[in-house]
């Protein structure tokens, strides 16, 4: 007999299925700035405190630099944490991103990925995400809203987890996850309650009064450093572990990275984030048509997953990364990342720049790339302009 | 109890830390920290005090001390403080230790938005008057006139208003105070931790070496800033304005010394013209005129 799994099922857009989980994690301070298209996240954040769905203190601060700032100092003194941003926010509270990380303190903070300014745009690109790769945060990307919301659940596990403590950054696309309805399937409260155990972090005893973030002389400074590299490399395995545990409670699997159809296949696409969904369609296409196409998503971008990268694109003819972002002067940021995986296999690594600020990506773009590539006729590196 | 009558007592913030001669910051926040007891997180922006509080071998300070990005301490304070009430902690002090620029400069919008949500939180700006850890460079609480290193031929500015500013806050307690007086100062910090709600308290540090005075000068430097009528002592509860300390009697100009005195003492105050000590004796004057007002009503 099918043991059929009963689900609570909502429709929910990104940003809403992104505060229930919030909501769920019970975190007991946060503090939010509003910034487009993240907004309506902290508007149901703010609705939950008011009707006492949410006990938590949610301190309106006045710019996104005091909100990562308010978080920090929260989350020091043993309070579950929460925040959300985007674009030109993100990149006004880069110093305290750096600061929390550099301290290792756990804070979950989502971000509506958005292009960047100059010039002006609303729109989805993944420029501030990845910008943020160097700053000691995990940061794991959404395909869908569904997994916005269960990636938002693990991040607070994970972030806790005493083999870790490290602030965790969920990405999700601007707008077109953050303002599109689906159908998710949630945890009851109960379900999260277990998943998530209370707190143990605290650094703020005044029984034993530390000093937090002093001046670290060189000797010192290297030596935290190594150990914030050994923490990162730790967490993979610990990420893995979570993502096992969450499987268990909500029968959806996850992992660092997500294979489609990639096992056999000899042209594989890389991507990340909502167009995953694009690439899976046109994988589909592309394999009617008898190529044999597959695609690896990245789910978890730091800690890197090098392994599972070098493990799933080895035997591969060609490799096609697809970026939503640009190191001017130097290419695709993921492509570089994967470039630097594979380095020394032979693997023909090719880079696509597209989707910035917005513009539109479909599936047929994918497979026209993969259709030059098979015919000779793809540049190592193309702008879809 | 008093530390000035004890002189035995056990230092709640300990000698043999990195602080200039004459540097009188390790004696403010000795005092500051008798008065808040051992329940007190010190929240502390780049500043001198970031040198002084020590580094990851150990510090001076007998209590939690958060170090904080320059522009981010009134809200890593408001975190702290939301954080500790929701664990149900409602008698510890949050206070941010921080400098002119740290406060007047760089973490202004920090410190107006989190006066302006009254956050639970004690501010101390310790004000030397200029950037003095990246080596005296002005800001705006340097006064004007002043030599530093960026205004070379004296600061053409005057100093911003830094406790009117913040009562405009409309927030319940703020005080000015001066090491030269340390029983104002002492019962200002203790008046201020039975007050619930944002509570700024801006004290003169005179800098030794930024100044260029002497280090053995430093409370006389003090003390005349106060007995010219250039650093009143005050304080604004719920709005209410009331002199304190020598400075009720400063009201009457005949009771003020003349500000010459006070500059004189200073080598950043060196190659001021008399014209322009003329114009800071008007300035102060004027300010003690509006003074005179406040108490009025």
């Amino acid at each position: 007999m099918v043991q059929v799994l009963k689900r609570k099922a909502l429709a929910l857009v990104g940003n809403h299925a992104v505060a229930y989980a919030v909501k769920q994690a019970k975190p007991q301070v946060l503090a939010v700035y509003p910034i487009t298209p993240q907004t309506t996240m902290l508007e149901k954040l703010a609705e939950y405190i008011s009707s006492g769905e949410l006990k938590a203190e949610l301190i309106r601060v006045e710019s996104e630099h005091s909100a990562m700032a308010a978080v920090y100092g929260a989350a020091l003194a043993g309070a579950r944490v929460f925040t959300a941003t985007a674009s030109q926010g993100l990149l006004y509270m880069t110093e305290m991103i750096y600061w929390a990380g550099g301290q290792r303190v756990p804070i979950v903070a989502a971000v509506a990925t958005r292009a960047i300014a100059e010039p002006w745009s609303i729109w989805d690109d993944h420029q501030d995400f990845v910008s943020k790769r160097d700053a000691i945060w995990i940061q794991m990307m959404a395909e869908n809203v569904q997994e916005a919301y269960d990636l938002t659940i693990q991040a607070f596990r994970i972030s806790e987890d005493e083999r870790v403590i490290l602030p965790v950054m969920m990405g999700f696309d601007g707008f077109i996850l953050t303002h599109t309805m689906e159908r998710i399937e949630v945890l009851e409260d109960y379900e999260v309650d277990s998943f998530l155990p209370p707190r143990k972090f605290n650094l703020i005893d005044f029984s034993d009064p530390v000093g937090i973030g002093p001046i670290a002389q060189p000797d010192e400074y290297m030596r935290i450093r190594y150990e914030a590299m050994k923490a990162m490399e730790r967490s993979k395995s610990v990420i893995e572990e979570i993502m096992r545990e969450y499987e268990k409670l909500s029968g959806r699997k996850y992992g660092l990275v997500e294979c489609y159809k990639c096992e056999d296949a000899k042209y594989v696409f890389v991507t990340m984030g909502a167009w995953s969904g694009d690439a899976k369609v046109a994988v589909d296409r592309l394999r009617n048509e008898g190529i044999e196409a597959g695609l690896l998503k990245i789910t978890v971008f730091r800690p890197f997953p090098k392994e599972k990268v070098q493990e799933h694109l080895r035997s591969a003819k060609g490799v096609i990364v697809f970026d939503r972002a640009y190191s001017f002067g130097s290419g695709g940021i993921l492509a570089n990342e994967v470039k630097a995986s594979l380095y020394g296999l032979q693997v023909p690594v090719y880079s696509v720049i597209a989707g910035l600020g917005g513009k539109d990506v479909r599936p047929l773009h994918f497979q026209k790339v993969m259709e030059d590539l098979i015919n000779g006729k793809l540049e190592e590196e193309r702008w879809l302009i | 109890m008093s530390l000035i009558t004890q002189p035995k007592r056990i230092p709640k913030f300990y000698r043999g830390n990195a602080a200039c001669p004459g540097c009188p910051i390790p004696r403010e926040l000795d005092i500051l920290l008798e008065e808040l007891g051992p329940k007190t997180v010190l929240v502390v922006p780049a500043s001198c005090s970031t040198v002084i509080l020590g580094d990851t071998s150990g510090m001076p300070a007998t209590v939690p001390v958060v170090h904080s990005a320059f522009a981010a301490s009134a809200a890593i304070a408001s975190g702290i403080v939301r954080a500790l009430r929701m664990r149900g902690d409602n008698d510890a002090t949050v206070v941010v230790w921080a400098g002119d620029g740290g406060t007047a400069d760089i973490g202004f919008a920090t410190l107006s938005g989190a006066a302006e949500r009254n956050e639970d939180i004690l501010y101390v700006c310790y004000d030397n008057e200029a950037y003095m850890n990246t080596g005296i460079q002005r800001s705006s609480l340097t006064p004007h006139g002043a030599w530093t290193t960026t205004t070379p031929e004296g600061k053409r500015e005057f100093k911003k208003p830094m406790p009117f500013i913040m009562a405009e806050h409309k927030i319940p307690y703020v005080a000015t105070a001066s090491i030269a007086y340390p029983f104002d100062y002492q019962a200002k910090v203790r008046k201020a931790k039975q007050i619930h709600g944002f509570r700024y308290i801006h004290l003169l540090s005179p800098c030794p070496p930024g100044w260029r005075f002497d280090s053995s000068l430093t409370i006389e430097v003090a003390k005349l800033a106060v007995e010219t009528g250039i650093w009143p002592l005050f304080e604004i509860e719920n709005g209410e304005f009331r002199l304190t300390g020598i400075s009720k009697t400063l009201l009457d100009k005949k009771n003020r010394k003349p500000v010459i005195e006070y500059l004189k003492l200073q080598g950043r105050f060196r190659n001021l013209t008399e014209e322009q000590i003329k114009e800071i004796q008007e300035a102060v004057d004027e300010m003690w005129e509006e003074i005179a007002a406040r108490v009025k009503k």
